[in-house]
């Protein structure tokens, strides 16, 4: 079974972590379960499109709202509570929106799935063909260096990187250009790993629909002589990213990589009910990644089912970064280094010599 | 050469549900549809070596419990992404409460 890298880790998707992640089994292998009845999970899994609906019509609404404030208001100091809004609404919630769609888990009508899914994919700007690849990876092989392409902080952490995702300046740097990239035709050799190749051309054309709403924004906001039509599409990308990022980075940082127990990699925060809506309840993360079928709204039931067998879930968005932040400091000088968090005595202990992860390197 | 095989009692699997059946070294998926109907597929999804029968039944859908990737259970066919390869059915017959399909 798999053995511990005691070698720098290489991140890309092509390259030797990949190849010992293959070599020692970590690819694509069998994950930890808690025990929960088929009765039971089949319950759960149940899909309505009641709470979606509902959750869409207020979400939609509020986006509509502080739009019209935001052109209402254009040009006065009264337009900034409406810009805070807006931009989170459209630059953080669109995530959760893009990620439950994508797992087709949100409505139980698949052609709402997929509308919200492409509207979503657009305002965080992820082209909605090769997320959706690279996404499926992610769950396949959650934190395994060399085959997820969704790792938000590599080690040894980059904190500048990692701060400076909170305004979304990077995602300017990176998706835009990608996007470029793919409109002109072009996949990246990791995007090639995770894409099938009758899916590439998919992957190139909606990258052209989105650079072609971006163009057009563009055209309009120099026909118009104004930033606006841009602080209502694009820009809204750097200002409201932030809460998505702080929800977003808690998922995996500073926990275990290369390991095949979800209760190692992954972290579940309570938050509050504010965060939760914009997160469509994706801080029961442990559980989204453990049973990925079962919808947002059925996440908190499926905690409390299981939690006996978690680690014991972080109070507050606030307590799990002041648990994160000595573990990042400490992987700068020894990348090793991880936070190993603790089972309550009711929980199925973590088989170390299943997943092969270096105990010796692990904080309590 | 094809043969039929018992694969479960009609009574082991529930309406519009799904059980595992192992034969042979190999893995089918036997289902129950809400108009009470009994179809067979292969019991791994054709994306990645996920078990079917863990997954969720809705109308005449499959849905792999690992990425959400859905299938005709009927025809077998693969509903878009991330599955694009089509799902091998097999034919059923129901004989004395025994659920049998045929193999080859």
């Amino acid at each position: 079974m798999a053995t511990t890298a005691k070698t720098k880790r290489d991140y890309s998707l092509v390259g030797e972590s990949t190849r010992r992640a293959i070599e020692t089994g970590l690819a694509s292998a069998e994950w930890y379960h808690t025990d929960v009845s088929r009765k039971t999970m089949k319950e759960l899994m149940q899909r309505s499109d009641g709470p979606a609906i509902r959750d869409t019509i207020i979400w939609i609404a509020a986006i509509l709202g502080s739009a019209a404030g935001i052109i209402w208001f254009w040009g006065t100091w009264w337009v900034v509570p409406f810009l805070v809004v807006y931009g989170v609404l459209y630059g953080s919630s669109s995530d959760s929106r893009w990620h439950e769609c994508g797992h087709g888990t949100a409505f139980r009508t698949r052609w709402m799935n997929d509308v919200v899914y492409q509207i979503a994919s657009f305002m965080v700007m992820r082209n909605p063909v090769t997320w959706r690849w690279s996404h499926a990876r992610h769950h396949t092989d959650t934190i395994i260096v060399g085959r997820d392409a969704e790792i938000a902080v590599m080690r040894p952490p980059d904190l500048l990187k990692a701060g400076l995702a909170f305004t979304g300046i990077l995602d300017f740097r990176y998706s835009l250009p990608a996007l470029v990239r793919q409109a002109l035709g072009r996949l990246s050799d990791d995007e090639k790993s995770y894409v099938p190749e009758m899916e590439q051309a998919k992957a190139v054309t909606a990258a052209r629909w989105h650079v072609a709403i971006y163009v057009a924004t563009i055209a309009l906001a120099i026909a118009l002589r104004s930033w606006l039509p841009l602080a209502l599409i694009g820009l809204p990308r750097l200002y409201g990213t932030w809460h998505m990022v702080m929800t977003g980075l808690l998922q995996h940082i500073g926990l275990a990589d290369n390991v095949v127990d979800h209760r190692l990699n992954t972290r579940t925060v309570y938050m509050n009910p504010i965060s939760r809506f914009i997160y469509w309840n994706m801080n029961y993360h442990v559980e989204h990644h453990m049973f990925p079928m079962v919808p947002y709204h059925a996440l908190p039931r499926l905690h409390e089912l299981i939690k006996h067998d978690l680690p014991v879930a972080n109070p507050s968005i606030w307590h799990a970064y002041r648990e994160v932040w000595p573990v990042l400091l400490r992987q700068l000088r020894y990348e090793d280094y991880y936070l190993k968090r603790e089972l309550p005595p009711t929980a199925r202990p973590y088989r170390e010599e299943f997943h092969g992860v270096d105990m010796s390197a692990a904080a309590e | 050469m094809a043969e039929w095989v018992e694969a479960c009692a009609v009574d082991d699997v529930d309406e519009e549900d799904v059980i595992r059946f192992d034969h042979g070294g190999r893995t089918f998926a036997i289902y129950r549809s809400p108009d009470d109907r009994f179809f067979a597929t292969d019991g791994f999804c054709t994306h990645e070596k996920a078990h079917l029968a863990d997954g969720l039944v809705m109308d005449e859908i499959i849905e792999c419990p690992k990425h959400n990737g859905r299938f005709n259970y009927k025809t077998g066919q693969a509903k878009g992404a991330p599955v694009c390869v089509n799902l091998k059915t097999y034919a059923v017959k129901v004989a004395a409460g025994k659920v049998m399909i045929e193999i080859d």
